[in-house]
């Protein structure tokens, strides 16, 4: 029976797309806590604002991170969310699951919490909503025993790094991404579990430039694969597609009108370095032009395959808008060779000279996109030792402010003002 | 067994990570990972992957609300147990994926979801609208703006036909983000909900010696709006902060340093509209939503202006774009002149950009369209 009207919220209950109200209902039916939650929200609706309180620290022994204190403001209506906190558990690369481990989470989650989740939050954790501050321990102790899995990131700390499906289920990786992301899930445990850094910092891995973690707009280092070589060609399914016989797209444009598929309009006029052309009917590419974009790919899936000497792009520094303005990934390492055989040692390295780096100087709560900003991209390059090149940069500076070093000019900064005025009255 | 609060280091097992993501892979996938020759969409929400192997791998996407039960995830459970093999995935995009390894187990497996009411809606593939990402909002964050969970159901319902279809010219992507931390990341999707603050925070003198260290409260203002200064509180002079009103962007950034600034309020909040983000490198590089509506307001359970704003801007797209051109790509092709006037959005001075690096998006050419801005 529910334990508070909620008219508005119940308007929710209708309509095509899965309803959040109905199933929070199905849920307090087995927790009766949930009715609370359902309360406090419908209040919301009524005010049009917030009825959480401001955070609240708690966590388990050992740990500065993964649990995040949430408390309502209006305990005594809802007493079932007076603690309400957020359990981050850190998600199986990639996502997939047996129903045997999903419901081992479901069933610690009924012993010791609200029952209410996201699968997942926006950094790739399971979430667990809602859970008392007395219940913290023991679920964490039955999360390690019972399920031998761990808590993710919150605070300044590496957060849960997160991957597309990768190669386990896509033809366009360029690497596995789900063993780099368990690979340095486990090395950094420390760095997950403890906050040591001025602010948060995020992983993700992309295995070709569709970027389906977003990996270049919201990740501190964004590891995008790629390749060096030439893009793949099977010329009789370029025939094929021209035919009509194999569906453009991969079939995504099926219930559009658009007529028959068009080569010239759909593939070569959109390459955005103009690197393709038809010799006769076969497709031509001038790979050494080409920008490794995945728009020919995107549309002939059968006939063009990324190249095969593959790799990743690695980019720095990507962040939402707080505080200074949002910032895409900055290309720094254009190609580096990702293999488990060295257990991906060049990435190692490279993520521990940001560190090295960011936590000396960086400020309490900056982004290591924001300390590049603030120092300057010539300065980041010089610090993590690589030659700077043009792929750096989207242009040359239009400004002449260039910081010359005392040791670039001929006879150093010093000078004798006394002998320049031998020669140069005032 | 289990944990003895009496002794709570005794056993004590940390920093194992998580799962080994090739226990969870069903069959068909770790039989054939780095094996995929190509995939079709055989319809909206149905993906084919080929394998050099001969075999195939069927996908059927579902939406779900990201805030979902444990009893709802059960039921997925038994939804994969009948037809997977006890195995499947979550997307990014927070559908869900069930796989079987061969053509005919598709049709009983879209039987069993079809069955079940509204609860597994097929579909968020190629050319169509997949599911929002979205943040906590009221039901679980303290320093939101604006509802997540109701306003994506609000607008899913409403686009509802494009998540089960794929008619558009490109894939469009939504987001959700309900205060301008943007734990969402929606800076750059094709349409960005976004909630916003519009007044500046309250200082709540009587709890900020206790709660707030004033330094960090008075560096977080971006715009140094915010300053030491001194209050009387029960007779005795307290140190404390005061907010420069003129200088504030209703970041909310003090808040989150200091409980005692909070700025969240009935008639202040809404939502603003932003357009024309994309992630991927293909054709055009990533590119930033750019704000086109500064505010509408929250009007819960069902947001109807917010819903309008948007299922006009998308059919507008849809209307007007080329084949393969995302929200962006069609706005820079046409120029946002363009977009404002076959939107019908009001221009207003609100999407000019006077923060931190704005002189880049001011128009330094003589080249621009007569659109009826121009009187």
């Amino acid at each position: 029976m529910a334990k508070h009207d909620t008219p508005l919220l119940d308007q929710l209950e209708s309509g095509p797309w899965p309803s959040f109200v109905s199933d929070i209902k199905r849920q307090a039916e087995k927790n009766p806590d949930c009715w609370d939650i359902l309360g406090q929200l419908e209040l919301s609706y009524t005010d049009k604002i917030t009825h959480w309180k401001h955070g609240g620290i708690v966590g388990v022994f050992g740990y500065g991170g993964g649990i995040v204190g949430r408390y309502s403001d209006v305990p005594k209506r809802f007493p079932g969310v007076e603690h309400f906190h957020t359990v981050r558990v850190n998600q199986p690369s990639s996502k997939y699951y047996s129903t045997e481990n999903l419901r081992g989470i479901c069933d610690l989650w009924e012993k010791h919490g609200s029952g209410m989740t996201n699968m997942h939050g926006s950094t790739g954790d399971i979430i667990l909503l809602g859970c008392r501050t007395e219940e913290l321990e023991p679920f964490f102790y039955d999360l390690t025993h019972v399920l031998g899995q761990d808590l993710g990131g919150s605070g300044s700390n590496l957060r849960t790094p997160a991957n597309c499906l990768g190669q386990s289920r896509c033809e366009w990786s360029c690497y596995d991404t789900e063993e780099v992301c368990y690979h340095l899930t486990m090395h950094y445990q420390d760095e997950i579990h403890r906050p040591a850094f001025p602010y948060k910092f995020k992983f993700k891995f992309s295995g070709c430039a569709n970027d389906c973690v977003a990996a270049i707009a919201r990740s501190d280092v964004a590891v995008i694969g790629t390749w060096r070589d030439d893009i793949r060609i099977d010329q009789a399914a370029v025939k094929e597609y021209i035919a009509g016989n194999i569906v453009s797209n991969g079939g995504a444009h099926a219930d559009g009108d658009w007529g028959a598929f068009d080569i010239q309009k759909e593939v070569i006029a959109l390459c955005p370095t103009d690197c393709m052309w038809m010799e006769g009917d076969k497709l031509k590419i001038d790979n050494s032009e080409c920008t490794r974009c995945m728009h020919c790919i995107n549309v002939m899936p059968r006939a063009l395959r990324p190249g095969a000497h593959q790799g990743a792009s690695v980019c720095v520094g990507a962040k939402a808008p707080i505080l200074d303005g949002a910032q895409f990934a900055t290309l720094i390492v254009p190609f580096m060779e990702l293999s488990k055989d060295n257990e991906f040692e060049n990435l190692i390295e490279f993520i521990e000279g940001i560190w090295d780096w960011w936590m000396e100087v960086g400020k309490n709560r900056e982004r290591v996109g924001e300390t590049m900003q603030r120092v300057g991209l010539p300065t980041f390059i010089k610090v993590m030792g690589l030659e700077p090149i043009p792929q750096h940069v989207r242009e040359p500076r239009s400004n002449p402010y260039v910081f010359w070093q005392d040791e670039e000019v001929p006879g150093g900064f010093e000078r004798d003002v006394v002998e320049f005025r031998k020669k140069h009255a005032a | 067994m289990g944990y003895d609060p009496a002794n709570p280091m005794v056993d004590r097992i940390t920093d194992i990570g998580p799962h080994y993501y090739a226990d969870f892979h069903p069959p068909v996938i770790a039989k054939n990972k780095g094996k995929w020759l190509y995939h079709e969409i055989t319809q909206a929400g149905v993906l084919m992957h080929k394998s050099e192997t001969g075999d195939e791998c069927w996908t059927v996407r579902v939406g779900a609300a990201r805030l979902i039960s444990i009893e709802h995830i059960r039921e997925i459970c038994e939804i994969a147990d009948a037809h997977c093999g006890g195995f499947l995935r979550f997307t990014t995009r927070n559908n869900i994926e069930f796989m079987v390894d061969s053509k005919d187990k598709v049709q009983p497996l879209l039987d069993d979801l079809a069955s079940r009411g509204t609860k597994f809606p097929v579909g968020g593939t190629g050319a169509g609208v997949t599911n929002i990402v979205h943040t906590q909002g009221w039901v679980h964050c303290h320093t939101p703006a604006t509802d997540a969970s109701g306003v994506v159901k609000a607008v899913m319902d409403e686009l509802f036909d494009y998540f089960t279809s794929m008619k558009l010219p490109a894939q469009v992507r939504i987001a959700l983000a309900c205060c301008l931390n943007m734990c969402g990341a929606v800076h750059a999707s094709d349409i960005a909900i976004l909630g916003v603050h519009r007044k500046p925070p309250m200082i709540d003198h009587t709890r900020i010696t206790g709660v707030c260290e004033l330094p960090l409260a008075i560096a977080s203002c971006p715009l140094g709006a915010v300053k030491p200064a001194k209050a009387e509180i029960d007779g005795k002079e307290i140190k404390t902060v005061k907010v420069n009103v003129d200088r504030c962007m209703f970041c909310g950034n003090c808040y989150t340093m200091c409980p005692a600034m909070p700025l969240a309020d009935p008639d202040g909040d809404g939502i603003a509209i932003l357009v024309g983000g994309k992630v991927s490198n293909a054709k055009s590089a990533p590119k930033f939503s750019k704000l086109v509506i500064p505010f509408l307001p929250n009007t819960p359970p069902r947001w109807p202006e917010t819903v309008a704003a948007i299922k006009n801007i998308l059919e507008t797209y849809a209307k007007d774009a080329k084949k393969y051109e995302r929200v962006g790509e069609w706005a820079e092709r046409i120029g946002w002149e363009k977009f404002f006037e076959k939107c019908n959005i009001p221009f207003t001075i609100k999407s000019i950009d006077d923060y931190r690096l704005a002189y880049d998006t001011w128009r330094t050419t003589t080249q621009f369209k007569y659109t009826n801005h121009i009187k």
